[in-house]
């Protein structure tokens, strides 16, 4: 995808949807990512323990329905500036609109961007490069 | 207890307490809808002051003498009926004036009474109109939340399926664009994942299925004496691959011959859904028992099983169309999460119940009880 880079940008991928995660993870690989997976918290937080990503696309309902949120806000604890993407379906399965617009909702939720399920693969790079140049 | 709020219009005072006081005691039993009326009374003496009453407090039934010093009651009827509202409108004519009467109806309004009356021909037409009001009402609210399930449950379906189809189509196009690479156990796996969401949306059709003929008692129902005994036996031969595979011990319970009144397809459903889930929600190596029961009219059909179990909070959502306990146990178990508002429905057919008991981590017991018709002799 850029290939001007000299090491490859590490992402952190977690779902507890195994063919998301799957897909995603040769997509991202094909792509020229360096790609970690998990399928839950516990998983991310050892993910997260031993090697910190260049970037982070977490689900938003796990195990729990906010499992994204608490993730997303240990992410940015310790290091601020990786971009973190959330992904949910909870449009879908809860009927609630989720959208980190405003800046309020920004802060408050602590993502730098919000994607509705199904996600296309070339939704997210976008998303990705975009926060990536930052 | 509904409480209908009542406008009465009239230039005359007396005829305002007259009304008032014949209508404030009044109290209705609406029996086919299951309500019970009663009235707030207001008035107001003109029909310029009876326009604002009715845009501040939006009355039910509005009794509206014809003849008024401002504008007529033609003309707050005309305004009225612009307005769109569903205020029933009883015009009161003088004179018994018979084309006042057909003049006001062609307007919209409901119904007319004549002066002089009485507190019971009042009372009466009051009573009609109420009885129409509350009735539309109902049929009205009735439809709308008909409308609604509907939607609700689309909805969901809609979701249901979306999810498994993106997936076959995620995989497919990975193989199709060879993003994969070469190997062959990978593409073998994810070939398999296309068959295993495709499994579950046929899954997902069919009991939807199954469950609509159930519910509009479309589905043909062949009632005769079976054996609930020989039907759980096939049903354990049928799950006994899946219970192997993970070394869950199947074991029956009860009586040799179990002899009821029933439909040996529903019985089947029941049975198959219950022990499905006690080897899908169970432990490696661990225990599925189905106890049969038989008390004087009735059957219970009881599974147990050594899995998960639930929690208070989550046995009482479960038996809600497709819902399904989201934790990380349950995580890569698939299912339409409309089994058990299957077995609900059909244990309904049978004037009967179902019940969970459950200890989180131990496991937990399904138990379905039926009304079993005693058997009818012919002499």
């Amino acid at each position: 995808m850029n290939p001007t880079r000299q090491n490859p940008v590490t992402i952190l991928l977690v779902d507890d949807d195994p063919d998301f995660l799957c897909q995603m993870e040769l997509q991202l690989r094909n792509a020229g990512y360096a790609v970690t997976t998990a399928a839950d918290c516990r998983e991310a937080e050892a993910q997260l323990a031993q090697a910190p990503p260049d970037l982070a696309v977490l689900d938003l309902m796990m195990d729990h329905p906010d499992d994204g949120f608490a993730l997303c806000y240990h992410i940015k604890k310790k290091n601020p500036a990786t971009p973190v993407i959330l992904v949910t379906a909870v449009t879908s399965e809860t009927g609630l609109e989720f959208d980190a617009a405003t800046e309020e909702e920004k802060s408050w939720i602590r993502a730098d961007a919000m994607l509705n399920k199904p996600v296309r693969f070339e939704q997210l790079t976008r998303e990705i490069e975009r926060l990536l140049r930052k | 207890m509904e409480t209908l709020q009542i406008l009465v219009v009239d230039d005359e005072p007396g005829m305002l307490t007259g009304v008032q006081r014949a209508l404030r005691s009044l109290r209705l039993v609406l029996a086919e809808v299951q309500t019970e009326v009663d009235f707030t009374v207001e008035t107001a003496a003109s029909g310029e002051l009876a326009l604002e009453r009715i845009e501040a407090h939006r009355p039910d039934i509005l009794l509206l003498d014809h003849k008024l010093p401002g504008i007529s009651g033609l003309d707050v009827l005309e305004r009225i009926a612009a307005r769109k509202s569903d205020i029933l409108t009883i015009m009161i004519t003088a004179y018994a004036s018979l084309e006042t009467a057909v003049t006001a109806i062609k307007q919209g309004a409901y119904d007319f009474l004549a002066k002089p009356f009485t507190p019971g021909e009042l009372k009466a037409t009051v009573h009609k109109a109420a009885s129409n009001l509350v009735h539309t009402r109902q049929a009205r609210k009735l439809a709308q939340e008909k409308r609604r399930i509907r939607f609700d449950v689309i909805s969901v379906l809609v979701h249901e399926l979306k999810a498994p189809l993106a997936a076959v189509e995620g995989y497919l196009s990975i193989l199709r664009d060879g993003i994969a690479g070469e190997d062959p156990a990978l593409q073998h796996k994810m070939i398999a994942r296309c068959g295993e969401r495709m499994d579950g949306m046929r899954k997902l059709i069919v009991d939807m299925l199954d469950l609509t003929r159930i519910e509009s008692g479309q589905k043909a129902r062949t009632l005769s004496r079976v054996d609930v005994a020989e039907i759980a036996r096939k049903v354990m031969d049928n799950c006994q691959a899946a219970a192997a595979g993970r070394g869950i011990n199947l074991m029956l319970t009860g009586p040799e011959i179990l002899a009821m009144t029933a439909d040996a397809g529903e019985i089947e459903i029941v049975l198959n859904n219950l022990v499905t889930n006690a080897i899908k929600y169970n432990r490696d190596g661990g225990r599925v028992e189905i106890l049969l029961n038989q008390t004087d009219c009735r059957v219970t059909l009881a599974v147990r099983d050594t899995g998960i179990g639930l929690t208070e909070e989550e046995a009482a959502r479960l038996f809600q169309d497709f819902v399904r306990i989201k934790k990380t146990e349950t995580r890569n178990i698939p299912g339409s999460g409309l089994g058990l508002s299957i077995v609900k429905k059909i244990a309904y057919l049978y004037e009967g119940n179902v019940d969970v008991e459950s200890q989180p981590g131990q496991g937990s017991t399904f138990t379905v009880t039926l009304h079993n018709e005693p058997e009818v002799h012919h002499h």
